[in-house]
């Protein structure tokens, strides 16, 4: 079965020309994959390139070296060289990204902010509306928030909102960066679930969770990206 | 792939030994927007005044695919087709209201205007559009007969809108639509243009320099400066790992929000 997503030998610095050119090397080396039904959780310590593997896989970053497959059907995309229409292409239908911050947008509700992701990742109107409502219900975000822009909200309230918009349409592959860092237990559970239903249904998460309980509730495989620091040199 | 709307080739303007901009190429699919961002004499507003055909080139081409499917060169077109094309198939919101609409003329008078140029003459009909539109942008319809000498610089960007966009244009060009105005006012701006390009499935070219509204707005983003595209891409990764040292430096003189 082919991978969902593939890294291969990819390599990323970051030049600083206001800084006199100066080269911060963040990972060399990186080979991975994600196999449908999988979800593989970055592990190491904060600085190590985590999140930085997360935001190359969603076109975010760019990469110096290397190829990032991303499965899209039949076909396969390399993200490292994707033009960008291509890549935008593949964020709706593919590739779902969730931060640990909601960008709030002015004025938007809650429930049309996960509507609206809904209907960007292909679903229909009335379907998005469904969702939504059912995993802002899950989520435990009071329903008298739902109709309110989430500019107010404290920031577990926001970042549930951010993880139903992340986790609304049925995309096959997750990048999920710390998603429950500002969530109490009980909702960590209900995420924990919502990603194993994912897993189940064949999609394949790369994931960051610090929190062990979380890590352990869904992670198949972990991988120290320390190892990618100690090539990053070369 | 689906065919580019809008194709750009080489263009440049100087004016005298300064160089407007130089050698600027690029395509706009339908539905989508981009950003033209750069500082003040970058020569993004020279750009957009170009492929309006305001400006006229020392170089290059601006070709439009037209209702019938053929990519043309705008240069070949009589003046009769370019003002029609303008009127109807192009929207234009200016950063001065007064450039972009008729201040002595009444709001409902704005936007039927342009109905008008489409051949409409039903006098109850364009005010039907008229009120209509005046309702998508927030305009409460007891101002349509109200001039927009009387309204509020929000207000006034909102007509010029509804106003471009009652011909159901395909194309529309923004100059710093937001910029002098409040930011709460602003967010409503932003807002409405946002949920209407994605609604009416617009391209837009939208000049700006504030990279807030660029990465609100734009799927792709084309940084200019000293007349010349230093860098492009999509939007969000221009934003966050930009590449030239130009882009960095004004990335980097944001103030975070």
């Amino acid at each position: 079965m082919t991978a969902l997503l593939t890294f291969q030998d990819v390599s990323k610095s970051f030049t600083l020309h206001l800084r006199g050119g100066v080269v911060l090397p963040v990972v060399g080396g990186v080979s991975l994959s994600v196999a449908p039904g999988e979800c593989v959780v970055l592990g190491g310590p904060s600085g190590a390139g985590k999140s930085s593997l997360l935001k190359m896989a969603y076109g975010n970053y760019r990469c110096d070296a290397g190829a990032i497959l991303v499965r899209d059907g039949d076909a396969v995309v390399d993200v490292v060289r994707a033009d960008p229409r291509v890549m935008l292409s593949l964020r709706a239908r593919v590739i779902a990204y969730v931060s640990q911050f909601l960008r709030v947008i002015p004025r938007v509700s809650a429930l049309d902010v996960v509507e609206a992701a809904g209907r960007e990742g292909g679903l229909s109107e009335d379907e998005a509306r469904a969702r939504a409502k059912n995993l802002l219900a899950r989520l435990n975000l009071p329903e008298r928030l739902w109709s309110l822009p989430p500019a107010t909200f404290s920031g577990g309230e926001q970042q549930r909102v951010n993880i139903a918009r992340g986790l609304i349409a049925d995309r096959p592959l997750l990048l999920l960066d710390e998603p429950t860092a500002s969530l109490d237990a009980s909702n960590r559970a209900v995420v924990a679930e919502l990603v194993r239903e994912k897993l189940a249904a064949g999609a394949g998460v790369l994931g960051i969770f610090h929190d062990s309980e979380m890590r352990d509730a869904v992670a198949t495989r972990i991988i120290d990206v320390t190892r990618f620091a100690q090539a990053r040199a070369a | 792939m689906s065919a580019p709307l809008l194709q750009v080739r080489g263009l440049t303007k100087r004016y005298g030994a300064r160089l407007g901009c130089a050698d600027v190429s690029f395509d706009i699919d339908p539905g989508e927007v981009l950003a033209i961002v750069g500082e003040s004499g970058s020569g993004k507003s020279t750009l957009l005044s170009l492929v309006a055909t305001e400006l006229a080139p020392d170089a290059g081409t601006v070709s439009y695919r037209m209702r019938d499917g053929v990519l043309r060169d705008l240069a070949d077109l009589s003046e009769a087709e370019r003002r029609a094309l303008m009127r109807t198939d192009w929207g234009f919101v200016r950063q001065d209201a007064a450039q972009g609409l008729r201040m002595a003329v009444s709001a409902g008078g704005n936007v039927g205007e342009r109905l008008m140029g489409l051949g409409e003459r039903h006098y109850g009909r364009i005010r039907g559009t008229a009120l209509d539109w005046l309702g998508r942008v927030e305009i409460a319809a007891d101002r349509i007969d109200d001039p927009p000498t009387r309204f509020s610089g929000g207000m006034r960007q909102r007509l010029q809108i509804a106003r471009n966009l009652v011909t159901s244009p395909r194309l529309v060009l923004m100059d710093e639509p937001t910029s002098g105005l409040d930011v709460s006012v602003q967010a409503r701006l932003l807002d409405l243009i946002r949920r209407l390009s994605a609604e009416l499935g617009l391209a837009v070219i939208i000049v700006t320099h504030d990279l807030a509204v660029a990465r609100l707005l734009s799927h792709r983003i084309m940084v200019m400066r000293a007349g010349r595209v230093i860098e492009t891409g999509l939007t969000d990764r221009v934003l966050d790992d930009p590449e030239h040292a130009y882009t960095q430096l004004l990335v980097s003189s944001v103030l975070a929000a």
